[in-house]
Parts: C-alpha cells; structure tokens; sequence
C-alpha cells in the first residue's frame, strides 16, 4: 500500500471541559475523496481545525506523507500542501478575485523582510488561468469577490487551493447557504478533485451530497469516529440509523 | 457607458471629488472671489496639511478594521514632549525622534490593549484621548515651555519660495503618496485589506491579523504626533489644548472619502478630498459671512449624507452587471 498522506493518531482535544475529539485515529491516502458526516457538535469541524493549523490537538500525532508534523498556524498546514475552505468561505468580499487569490502568498517584485512591492501583473495573469482551469468563468479577475455568486466564489477559493498546488483539499460545510443550482456547482468541483490528483475531505450534513461526490464515508458522534466504510460497500440508509 | 457609470459608483472619493468642486464655485461666487484668492490659499493650506495627514492615518486604520479617537491627543502630546525634552538640553533630531517613538508606543498600546482582551478599539482609544490629552498637560506643567528659537523650520513649515505653499505640504504630499503606495501596490497592503474586509478569511489564509492591525494602529499614532509637531512649528509654541476635536473630524473626513466603518474599503485620495472638503466648508462658511457656528452643522450633514450616498453608489454599482457571466 502506499504511504498515507494523512495519518492521525490518538488525536485528542479538550475546550475547557468540552472532550471535542476522543482518540480520533483516521488514515487517509493520496487520492481518496473522504465524507466526514456526525450530528452537530460531533467534532468535525474540531478535527479539521487541527488538521488546518488553527487550533492544536492536546495530545497524539498528526503524519503527514509518513512523517511527523507540527501545524501550528494555516501557514504551516499550507505550506505542507493541506488547504481548507470553509462555510463562510474564506474570500474577501471587498477584494478582488486576483488579490484575493494571493492572499499571504503574493508574488514579489522585490521585498526586505518579507515586505515588498507585488507583481500584480503575474497575480492578474495568473488568476485567469487559476479560474479557467477549474472550469469557472469569470469576466475578469479584477471583480470583486463581493460581487460574485456564493457557488463562484467557493470555487475561487478551490482555484486558489489548486492553483498552489494543494495536496488536500478540506471542505468544511461549503454548500451551507447555497441555492440548489449553486451546491451542484460545489459538488461539481468536489468530485472533479480525483481528476486533478488531489485528496479531498468534504464535511457535509447532506448525506445525498456525500454519497455523490465521495469514496469513502467517515461518521464522527460525540468526538470519536463511529464508522469507517467505502461507498460501494454502504448505503444513506445505514448511516443515518446509526446517527 | 455602462462601465464608466459602475467605475464612477465604485469610487466615492469622485463623487466627494465632484462635490469639492461645486462648493468651490459656490464659495468663490459668494466670497466675491476671495476663497482661491492667493492670501486665502495660503491660508488653508497652513492647517491641510496637518489634518490630512491625521486623516490618512485614521483611514488607514479604518481600512483594517479598527478606529481611533485618540489621535487629537496624540497630536498634541508629540510635540509638547518634544518640547520638554527639547528644555532638558536634547537636539533636536532626537528630540523629534523621542517624540514619534512615544507616538508609536501609545499606537502600541492602543493596538494591544484592544486585541489582548477584546475590546472595541472605540473604547480603548477613548481611554487613550483622555490619557494622552492629560499626560500632555501634565509635562506642560500648566504653562507652555518655550521652544528654542533656532528650530529648523525651514524645514517643516517656512513658505516654499513665493508659493502658497509651505514646506509641510511637501511632507503631506510625499507621506500621502507613500501611504497610497503601501496600501495598493505592496503585500503589507493587500494584508491591510484582507484583515479589514474579512479578519476570519484573512487569519484562515496565515496572515498575522493582530500584527498587521498593531502596525496600523501605531502609524496612525505617528502620523498624528508628526501632524501635531508640524502645526506647533507653524504656530511657534506647544500649546496643551491644540487637536481637540481633531479626531472626530478626521473620522468624518475619512467616511466623507468613502472610508467603510466596517472595515476594508478606503482610500487615502478619499481622505484627502474629506479633508478638503472640510476645510473648503469651514474656510467658505467664514468668508461668505455665516455664522461661523454653522459649520460643525454643515460637517454633520455632509457625513450622514457621504454615508447614505455610498451605499446607495454601492447598491447601484452591484446592480450594474457590465457583463453576463458566462
Ligand atoms: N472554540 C470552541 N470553544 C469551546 N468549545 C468548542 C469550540 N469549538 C467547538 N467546541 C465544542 O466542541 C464540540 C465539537 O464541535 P465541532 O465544531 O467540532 O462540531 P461539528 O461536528 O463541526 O459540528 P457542526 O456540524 O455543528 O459544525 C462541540 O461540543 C462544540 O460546542
Ligand atoms: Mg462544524
């Protein structure tokens, strides 16, 4: 078998008496579009904090392509090819598509200290080709993200992760508010991710939605993880009766 | 056509700008052709200088999302240090020196007090107008120290050759213009932005929010002490009780600009057509013989009206879709 790109050991993690994640153990390897399903407060979005850099478990171990890492910000978790999107998305609404492409990662014509002038000619050029390539149009990349659809702007902010070369893709509850047309959009994107040779995690209450778009179904309750199976080998049925 | 209309109701700063030169043909009229006149110019252009900048400053902090009242304080506790520390026998490079750091601790301060316990910057630097304003009067020690009579002024605020124009407007114009480089070309800007369009967004992409807002809030304060020291220079002495007040006509210059309270949208060429217009009003209200009282009345109208009209352009912009997505 080949190495796991995400291995998680013994994850715990406490918030002030709120036991959040119970020995969370989940293995996951290049390619696999995981569904992570669980009630409210079961600990999903606890666990791809964790794995995001934004907060930090309180013991076991996080192994990324076989070894051992310390996420201590989103940066760390970027840098190791983990990028995470979330319900409220994480674009800047009174940004353009372009600036907010390169959010923390502009490219430089000359900096000191990390501070410098940017080269807004390459993020323009390069944001058309981001959007294009994730099959989006957009009439150009200086338009605010503001102004676009909430279904566009979630699938920027999946042109930004495969722009920089993203080995995962988290997707945490990104059909929340949605219109219809919009979600099938988002899933659209999500079960393009094989495709383009990335492993993904997609978080979502609407079984259907996972069912469609992923391989593998994870179910989280009450901070530990309750059931493990591939899609082929489960049915919607199955899981809810056991939520 | 369409396009030039959606760029126009995107910009509130022109419309400001469109405004700036209404009230200009107005005044000139009414003031019988004193307001561009050159006595008059020069004039205006001594106190420009000194509110824009605090006005860049206030918007800069406004565009991350945060706010500052005490600036009007700060104003006037730069240069009364300056002149304390000037009387103990220090140069005076490094007495203005001294003066811009202490500026940057109470920015500093502003910044930590407010993101270490979560406080609305709004009462923070609330705190810190009364603070400031009362250190400033205390190492006045009730009385204003002289100023030595060799300060370089030549530098700061003697008239650029025959020109209306004093040297602070140099000053102004180069600071602005940095400030407006920072903001629109470099990464630090973009950041500046990020943050105040959307912290969430911004910390969840690995930039440092709390350090980004820190840096603002202490050029905020800078800019506002050095303000302070240019019209102490202009005035020859550091009188406690100078930029009360200041600070809420900046906030208003900055919102007439096209500042968004909410954070994440402004422009430093907004704060500066505020400023001007501010001053236009107060500057036209005296000449076309006004009571002179009127004029705090003009401000408030024109700021609740700058901040209804920009969401109106807003509404109207989103409206105007140049083309149909594909
Ligand atoms: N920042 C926090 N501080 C304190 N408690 C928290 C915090 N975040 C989550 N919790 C608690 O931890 C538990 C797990 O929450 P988590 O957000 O991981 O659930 P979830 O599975 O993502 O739920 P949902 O489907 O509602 O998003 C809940 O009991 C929640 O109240
Ligand atoms: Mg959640």
């Amino acid at each position: 078998m080949t190495t796991p790109i995400i291995e998680c050991r013994n994850l715990q993690k406490w918030y002030s008496g709120v036991h959040a994640l119970k020995n969370v153990d989940l293995t996951i390897h290049p390619g696999e579009t995981v569904g992570l399903v669980g009630d409210n407060g079961a600990g999903k979005s606890t666990l791809i904090k964790i794995l995001s850099g934004v907060h930090h478990q309180d013991s076991g171990e996080v192994l990324i392509e076989g070894r051992k890492v310390a996420l201590r910000s989103p940066k760390d978790a970027m840098r190791h090819g983990l990028e995470t999107i979330y319900q409220y998305n994480s674009m800047v609404p009174t940004m353009s598509i372009a600036r907010n492409l390169f959010i923390g990662r502009e490219p430089m014509k000359w900096s000191v200290f990390g501070v410098g002038i940017m080269d807004q000619q390459r993020m323009r050029a390069e944001s058309i080709k981001a959007i294009a390539d994730v099959d989006l149009h957009l009439r150009s990349p200086d338009a605010l993200v503001g102004e676009l659809s909430g279904g566009q702007r979630q699938g920027v902010a999946i042109a930004r992760a495969m722009h920089f070369k993203s080995k995962v893709l988290i997707l945490d509850e990104p059909t929340n508010h949605l219109s219809v047309k919009e979600t099938d959009k988002v899933i659209g994107f999500v079960r393009g991710l094989k495709a383009q040779g990335l492993t993904g995690i997609f978080i979502s209450h609407n079984m259907q939605h996972v069912f469609q778009s992923c391989d593998r179904i994870v179910a989280m309750a009450r901070g530990e993880i309750v059931f493990d199976k591939p899609t082929a080998e489960t049915s919607i049925d199955e899981v809810h009766a056991l939520l | 056509m369409k396009r030039f209309l959606k760029i126009y109701l995107d910009k509130p700063e022109l419309a400001g700008l469109a405004l700036l030169i209404v009230l200009v043909l107005v005044f000139q009229a009414k003031s019988n052709g004193i307001l561009l006149s050159f006595e008059n110019i020069r004039g205006v252009m001594g106190l420009l200088p000194e509110m824009a900048l605090v006005a860049i400053g206030v918007t800069l902090l406004m565009i991350c999302g945060e706010f500052d009242l005490s600036v009007g304080s700060v104003f006037a506790l730069m240069p009364m240090s300056m002149a304390v520390i000037l009387n103990s026998g220090v140069p005076f490079t490094a007495a203005v020196l001294l003066g811009l750091m202490i500026c940057g601790a109470v920015g500093f301060i502003n910044g930590y007090v407010t993101l270490q316990f979560s406080i609305p910057s709004f009462i923070t630097t609330l705190g810190m107008l009364f603070i400031a304003r009362s250190l400033t009067i205390v190492i006045s020690g009730g009385f204003p120290p002289l100023l030595p009579p060799d300060l370089p002024t030549w530098l700061f605020t003697d008239y650029i050759g025959g020109s209306p124009f004093r040297m602070s407007f140099l000053w102004f114009v180069v600071i602005a213009a940095l400030v407006a480089a920072l903001l629109s070309l470099t990464n630090f800007g973009n950041w500046i932005r990020a943050t105040g369009g959307f912290n969430e967004a911004a910390a969840s992409m690995g930039i440092p929010v709390k350090r980004v807002k820190i840096a603002c809030f202490m050029l905020c304060s800078v800019l506002a002490g050095f303000a302070g020291l240019l019209q102490v220079l202009r005035l020859g002495s550091p009188l406690p009780s100078i930029g009360e007040g200041l600070e809420l006509q900046a906030v208003a210059a900055a919102v007439i600009g096209g500042t968004a309270l909410a954070g994440g949208i402004g422009t430093v060429f907004g704060a500066i057509v505020g400023t001007l217009l501010i001053r236009t009003i107060d500057n036209g209200l005296v000449l076309s013989r006004v009571d002179a009282n009127w004029f705090k009345f003009a401000i408030g109208v024109l700021t609740m009206f700058a901040v209804i009209a920009n969401a109106w352009m807003g509404k109207m912009s989103r409206k105007i879709k140049v083309e149909a997505h594909k």
